[in-house]
């Protein structure tokens, strides 16, 4: 078809339009006219910890006091800077807990319900890997977001890519690798080594990455003994005598809760100790419960630069203090893990919004990917999986003297490791990292 | 022979255990034909009262040996107190009754204790390890115990030895053998029905809350831990042959000292050895190592 004269001009007339007014708009002059959403009455937040059964009282209620504890503060504006403003963005948050226990299937159930029910706008969740493995393809499926709080394994963001799940904190990779290497800074003449680690996914994974850590930085380390006895055994006799019987220099275990705090309460008068150097990825949160009854020189972890190992900031120091005045006990990971999750998503959610206008959904996400935010713990980077998974430091330390204010062991010799030395770049699945010998790990 | 000498160490430490939470189960079954699955609620009670009482005792500096009175004194307790209320309250109720009912109610009744348990003492744990570590340690085979573990195996003797010798050799152990081969005669013939099964219940309860009071020193005491025994507590008792007590002694001999081999040789399969263990003896015998033949009525 030919084009008709007044078209033509038309079309000519035209042809300046378009830059003129990309000028203008890069200029600022113009702003292109997008309606604000408006702020919604509350962030609603979905929380799912476990309240009940044996990973509650260890886990589970310490990381609903700490979302509590800052909950509160946070809508108050007494969170120091740079969170010193109201709730997120001058929005009030709004929390809904709910119990983790009953198993993946429950969780899904409990996650929709959450997401379609509830209406909340997120849902902050999970310390079992089983919960997180089921629930980030059901966030996807509903185009909802999640953000995981503590769960320990490496496979969400390795195995695959998500737009719509966070994780705010490392995972099991960086205390393996972190013992590993504290381990032989402390005992360079180390020999052998031996684990005891609870069968299952979380136990086995913990243990082999020590174990290939070990031997891929001193190549002669030999492995003594590999006990795995079932999870909530309660009784393990026969595991330390066999430990006790292969005298190895170094015991690893990955135990956390009951299963850890009866470990040492039957180890200890054993001997176990004085005969091997212990080293326990979780030991944090059995400090403040064994007090005086920890002996000094075991190898203390916590998951990060988390509780007795956390960086002595102003945030960290407001944290403890708040969260102790309240529970009467100070901190430990999990809440620190909490934490991080709820000032990831108040930073995300307030980065999105200096554009002006409550953010979509959309923007949130665009936010939140490769953010780098502050928390009790130090800088937290949102640096793998397309920027949805956080990397972070591990520190350990040795239990040392016995402070009778804090009424539990101090920390000595501790060594923080900086995220580049204990976290695969980008794109490397963490078993090769390691079989490769930690290509690009960048330690001090 | 330096490991088999742990070995059996070990095995007759475990099999001590298993013995101290199994036995009651078999006890009430024999005498009241009902399996009860809210022995690990007991055993929780038990652990919990042990523990309580333990902390209150060492609180106030007494003499350090007196702990271990604590643990025998609350599954008294739990014996004296919640055994009968039970008995009396609700399974009375269902003797006779189908055996899915019986199942369904102790359940419940498990259940219930569940909640009890985490209403009463909360969900922090409790750690009453001072017996434990008090005693010191004994070293055997070029290996470090604590002598708690002795402690514990002597319970579990001493419990055994007077248990057989109740049922075996008293008048109370004569009414016992009567009630389970014919209640029906037994009562015809005066014997008072509901107080043997209001004893017989109580003793199983009590020895329930023992296997939990002298667990309590080894173990933070923690809700869930009634459910992590009812299952080797039955495993233990279908080994033995449900009902018998010799059954009990020697089945969880037979588990202690297989599961403490695998610790030691093959730590990889432990988790399976108990199952290794029920399934090898109910194949060869499916009612269980020490089963009595059942008289069938006409």
């Amino acid at each position: 078809m030919v084009p008709t004269r007044g078209g033509t001009a038309r079309a000519r007339g035209g042809r300046w339009t378009l830059p003129v007014l990309l000028v203008l708009v890069l200029s600022g002059a113009v702003r292109p006219v997008v309606a604000a959403a408006p702020a919604p009455g509350a962030v609603k937040v979905g929380i799912v910890t476990f309240l009940s059964g044996a990973a509650a009282a260890p886990f589970g209620i310490p990381a609903r006091n700490a979302a509590e504890v800052l909950v509160d503060e946070l809508n108050a504006g007494r969170v120091p800077a740079p969170y010193n403003k109201v709730g997120i963005n001058g929005v009030p948050i709004r929390t809904v807990v709910v119990d983790e226990a009953g198993g993946a299937d429950k969780q899904v159930a409990e996650f929709r319900r959450l997401i379609l029910d509830e209406r909340v706008d997120l849902v902050i969740g999970y310390i079992s890997s089983a919960d997180c493995l089921a629930v980030a393809p059901v966030a996807e499926e509903l185009r909802a977001l999640l953000v995981m709080f503590d769960c320990g394994t490496n496979q969400i963001f390795e195995e695959r890519r998500y737009r719509y799940v966070f994780r705010t904190h490392g995972h099991q990779i960086l205390d393996n690798v972190g013992a590993a290497r504290y381990v032989l800074r402390q005992k360079s003449a180390v020999a052998t080594i031996a684990g005891i680690n609870q069968n299952y996914a979380w136990g086995q994974d913990s243990w082999t990455t020590f174990r290939d850590s070990m031997r891929k930085l001193k190549a002669d380390v030999r492995v003594l003994a590999e006990q795995f006895p079932r999870l909530f055994a309660g009784e393990y006799s026969a595991e330390l005598s066999a430990l006790l019987a292969a005298r190895p220099d170094v015991i690893h275990t990955s135990f956390w809760g009951g299963d850890l705090e009866s470990f040492l309460i039957q180890g200890l008068p054993r001997g176990i100790y004085a005969q091997s150097l212990l080293v326990l990825t979780t030991g944090d949160t059995v400090l403040p419960r064994l007090g005086r009854d920890m002996p000094p020189g075991v190898v203390i972890g916590a998951r990060g630069p988390h509780g007795a190992l956390a960086p002595d900031v102003p945030l960290n120091r407001w944290f403890k203090q708040a969260y102790t005045a309240r529970f009467g006990t100070r901190p430990v990971y999990p809440s620190y893990h909490m934490s991080q999750a709820l000032l990831g998503v108040k930073a995300a959610y307030e980065k999105a919004a200096a554009r002006g206008g409550w953010p979509t959904k959309e923007q949130l996400i665009a936010a939140f990917e490769g953010l780098t935010f502050e928390t009790p713990s130090g800088t937290i980077r949102m640096a793998l999986g397309g920027g949805h998974q956080a990397v972070e430091p591990v520190a350990y330390g040795v239990t040392g003297r016995y402070n009778t204010a804090l009424k539990e062991f101090e920390l000595t010799r501790v060594i923080t490791f900086p995220a580049e030395c204990v976290n695969p770049p980008e794109g490397v699945k963490s078993a090769d990292w390691i079989a490769q010998g930690f290509p690009g790990a960048r330690c001090p | 022979m330096n490991t088999a000498t742990v070995i059996a160490v070990d095995g007759v430490v475990f099999a001590s255990w298993l013995f101290l939470v199994s036995v009651g189960l078999t006890l009430i079954y024999g005498v009241l034909r009902i399996l009860n699955i809210a022995h690990g609620s007991f055993y929780a009670l038990g652990a919990y009262t042990g523990a309580v009482l333990v902390l209150r005792y060492v609180e106030g500096d007494r003499w350090p040996p007196g702990s271990l009175a604590m643990l025998g004194l609350a599954a008294v307790l739990v014996g004296a107190v919640i055994g009968p209320a039970v008995e009396r309250g609700v399974l009375r109720r269902i003797y006779g009754r189908e055996q899915v009912l019986q199942l369904l109610v102790t359940f419940a009744l498990f259940l219930i204790f569940e909640d009890a348990v985490k209403l009463i003492w909360g969900p922090s744990p409790y750690y009453a390890y001072r017996p434990y570590a008090m005693l010191g340690q004994v070293t055997i085979g070029a290996v470090a115990y604590s002598r708690y573990s002795l402690v514990l195996a002597g319970t579990a003797l001493l419990a055994g030895v007077c248990l057989w010798t109740l049922v075996n050799r008293s008048r109370f152990g004569r009414l016992l053998v009567a009630v389970i081969h014919d209640p029906e005669i037994s009562a015809a013939l005066g014997v008072n029905l509901p107080r043997v099964h209001a004893l017989a219940f109580s003793l199983g309860t009590t020895l329930a809350a023992l296997g939990g009071a002298f667990t309590a020193p080894m173990i933070s005491v923690v809700p869930g831990i009634a459910v992590e025994v009812i299952v080797v507590a039955f495993a233990v008792v279908v080994v033995g042959g449900l009902g018998s007590l010799e059954g009990a002694a020697v089945g969880a001999l037979l588990i202690g000292l297989v599961r403490s081999a695998a610790v030691h040789l093959f730590p990889a399969v432990e988790l399976f050895t108990i199952y290794v263990v029920m399934a090898a003896v109910l194949l060869v015998r499916p009612q269980g190592l020490f089963a009595r033949g059942e008289a069938r009525r006409i």
